[in-house]
């Protein structure tokens, strides 16, 4: 085993800034109340809630200064994506401030992040990655969708699908096979040929769509980057699942205190349901789950400089932090008992968000294997 | 802060340079290590320590290794070092501190810890073995079990009942017992390896001096409460490397027995990542511990290495196959020799123990729930009854 990067875990003042700013705002101002109305609205989204996290700085947060960001860390950003999923804050967030901006870091040249960042920092632009085709291949680095040089443009002819934040989004990140090699393009959301169809989601809170892309001409300068971009392309999925899986620990955090608070109050023979070990035990096991989910999701944003080991440590995050959500917030209705499975009640708006995320970058056995080549078994 | 660092420093260059470890016997450097205070960091000045904060000791042993000195006797000594200390520096008059903890630390005297019996295991407060006082002594009958290294131990930790009528927890008290006192029988005990790393020992009218007695009589649980908080820090410890253990034997196993079956390879791969996690939340808790900021991630590591354990060990088993079915080394009824990490069948029996000994996983998951997320407790009906009139059986 090669020497391992030293991190540290102690949160820096600014990061406990950054929580409990993100904390208060997101109880006193958002809520779940707003979760529900934006979450059964049409589009999903609310563009009022939108500028309020942008006046905030936060869809900035990890882009440079140079650009008009605060050029933050990955760490920073993962301790609000946490804060961010103990509310399921709904909207484009993650679609497009962590993932669109991500894959532009990654694979944009200077002039491209010149155009595009600086727009994206101030929440003004909205992007979204277009990557996955079909329902479990997740290995986003051999579309089948085709792009083809004419002339000074490109075409592109294909279909993605599941692309969060597609509907809301100025333009969209459309990975390609060309001539030479994989390819990621901006493409316009008013393009001809372009079709943007919102599919019902699993998780209201964060809208899908089906994009189909019919003979779309782009410049010849919508190709982000230069040569193959299968590696780079990898790289920002590693990333998006680390910074996933922060959200999916606030998340998971939430739930078991939701249920916790429950099991102190609610009485049932005469006592406290919380003092029966069947509820205590399973309200001690999240508690571990979580625990575990945290300790490899932060760690995975510490590493996020060091390639090698953000190629194992963002799969290990992925996967562990999925389970766990997922386990919490199923266990979270059954702590709960029947009031838990109404639909007045929250949890379920923990368990589709939950789920959803399971598979939105590849579900647990798709990280394993992927840690599996990582680590040579 | 710095002045503190620079302190310690300074001590063990000192230490260093007046017994080079190449030419010191191992005794003589531990006693001298004692003696300048860079034993237990944080116990006081003259009881082998600096009145330091605890975090200063792993910076010592770091220094020490790297130098080539042995910190061996730890291992050696575990009970004393780990628990019987802290009882000590907690507990004890300072004679008795000086008396016990520097032959412990050089491992001159080995300590092991009396409290579990056949009828008190998770209710150890209910522990029926008595103590009568008689004069400036105190007389001793009952059968304890699940000891280690007693058949090596000059010195044990042994919890008795003094005051029978009393409530359970407040009937109780704490000494420590000469192991070559007549009247003490130690007999091994075979585990379901073969093995016996623990013993049973009765006392037949062991007398035990009044000097002897840790903390007031009847104050035996408060001083059992704190060996058994060291206890589960011991065993939750941190500072493995990455893929070792029993998961290191694991990808071993699969990669000897040239496995390739996906489902097997997802199996191996979801308890890497488990173990992995559980090592990361164990780091993540001694960064946090040390930086004075404790959270609930220190709680996890002993209930947590207890699942994965068992876990592990059976699948490696399953990765054997038929070779599963054999038991290597046979089923010899003798007292192991130190600890060394068992092969995989061994390992599939000896880590049903992880989830019983120092707490079963049951009174851990109790703990969590109630004093890390503040559930309510069980109610108790034999919590305000005279111990004599507590159902046992």
């Amino acid at each position: 085993m090669a020497d391992l990067p030293a991190v540290s875990f102690a949160p820096t003042e600014e990061q406990e800034l950054i929580r409990s700013t993100a904390r208060q705002y997101l109880e006193d101002r958002v809520g779940l109340g707003r979760v529900r109305e934006i979450m059964m609205s049409d589009q999903g989204f609310d563009r009022v809630l939108w500028k309020e996290l942008a006046d905030m700085g936060w869809p900035g947060l990890a882009i440079s200064e140079g650009l008009g960001g605060s050029g933050l860390s990955p760490v920073e950003m993962s301790v609000l994506l946490e804060e961010m999923g103990r509310l399921v804050t709904p909207g484009p967030f993650f679609a497009s401030a962590v993932l669109a901006t991500t894959a532009i870091q990654e694979l944009a040249t200077p002039e491209q992040q010149g155009d595009l960042l600086p727009r994206m920092a101030t929440g003004d632009t909205l992007g979204a990655l277009a990557i996955f085709e079909s329902a479990r291949n997740w290995d986003a680095t051999a579309p089948q969708t085709m792009a083809s040089r004419e002339g000074d443009s490109w075409v592109l002819r294909g279909l993605k699908r599941s692309v969060i934040g597609g509907a809301e989004a100025d333009f969209l990140l459309v990975s390609a096979v060309t001539n030479q090699g994989m390819a990621v393009f901006v493409v316009g959301s008013d393009a001809s040929g372009l079709t943007v169809e919102t599919e019902p989601a699993l998780d209201p809170t964060r809208p899908q769509a089906r994009i189909t892309l019919d003979s779309v001409g782009v410049d010849g300068s919508a190709r982000l980057g230069t040569g193959d971009s299968a590696d780079g392309l990898r790289r920002v999925i590693s990333l998006g699942t680390a910074y996933l899986a922060a959200e999916q620990v606030g998340g998971a955090e939430r739930c078991m205190e939701m249920s916790v608070d429950y099991a102190k109050t609610r009485h049932q023979f005469g006592r406290p349901i919380g003092s029966y070990q069947s509820i205590k035990h399973r309200c001690a096991n999240m508690l571990m789950k979580v625990e575990h989910a945290k300790s490899a999701a932060r760690y995975a944003a510490r590493v996020a400089d060091h390639p090698d080991e953000l190629a194992v440590a963002a799969p290990l995050a992925g996967a562990v932090a999925s389970e766990a959500y997922v386990w919490v917030a199923g266990e979270n209705i059954q702590v709960h008992g029947g009031i838990g499975f109404t639909w007045e009640h929250d949890a379920h708006i923990y368990l589709k968000r939950a789920k959803a995320s399971s598979l939105l970058l590849g579900d647990a056995r798709h990280q394993r294997d992927l840690l599996g080549r990582a680590i040579g078994i | 802060m710095s002045e503190d660092y620079a302190r310690v420093d300074a001590l063990v260059d000192e230490l260093l340079a007046d017994h080079p470890p190449a030419d010191t016997p191992e005794r003589e450097l531990w006693g001298a290590q004692y003696d300048r205070g860079l034993a237990w960091a944080w116990h006081p000045e003259g009881f082998g320590g600096l009145g330091l904060e605890r975090r200063h000791q792993s910076r010592i042993n770091q220094r020490l290794e790297d130098a080539g000195a042995s910190t061996e006797n730890r291992l050696r000594n575990l009970l004393g070092i780990a628990m019987g200390a802290g009882v000590l520096d907690a507990h004890a008059s300072d004679e008795q501190k000086h008396r016990w903890l520097r032959p412990m630390f050089t491992t001159e005297e080995i300590w092991c810890q009396l409290f579990s019996e056949p009828g008190a295991g998770s209710d150890v407060a209910g522990l029926a073995t008595r103590a009568i006082r008689d004069g400036e002594e105190w007389v001793v009958n009952g059968q304890k079990v699940w000891t280690t290294l007693a058949h090596l131990s000059k010195w044990g930790m042994v919890v008795t009942r003094t005051d029978p009528d009393a409530p359970k927890h407040q009937g109780l008290t704490y000494f420590i017992v000469d192991m070559t006192s007549p009247g003490v029988d130690v007999r091994p005990l075979h585990q379901i390896t073969g093995e016996a790393e623990f013993s049973e020992v009765f006392f037949n009218d062991v007398r035990i001096p009044d000097a002897n007695r840790i903390d007031a009589v009847g104050a035996g649980w408060r001083v059992a409460l704190t060996t058994l908080m060291n206890e589960r820090v011991a065993i939750g410890g941190a500072g493995t490397p990455r893929e070792s253990g029993y998961i290191g034997q694991a990808v071993q196993t699969w990669r000897d027995t040239g496995a390739d079956d996906p489902v097997l390879r997802d199996e191996l791969l979801h308890l890497w990542a488990e173990a992995e996690a559980a090592r990361l939340t164990s780091i993540r808790a001694n960064e946090m511990a040390s930086a004075g900021i404790p959270g609930p991630e220190g709680s996890t590591g002993k209930l947590a290495w207890a699942n994965l354990n068992k876990e592990i060990t059976a699948f490696t088993t399953d990765l054997l196959g038929l070779d599963g079915t054999l038991y290597p080394d046979g089923y010899e009824l003798v007292r192991p020799s130190g600890f060394s990490q068992p092969g995989p069948q061994k390992g599939f029996l000896r880590t049903r123990a992880n989830s019983i000994e120092g707490g079963t996983s049951e009174i851990m998951l109790n703990i969590l729930g109630e004093r890390v997320l503040g559930l309510p407790g069980e109610p108790r009906v034999d919590k305000d009854l005279p111990w004599t009139e507590v159902p046992r059986g």
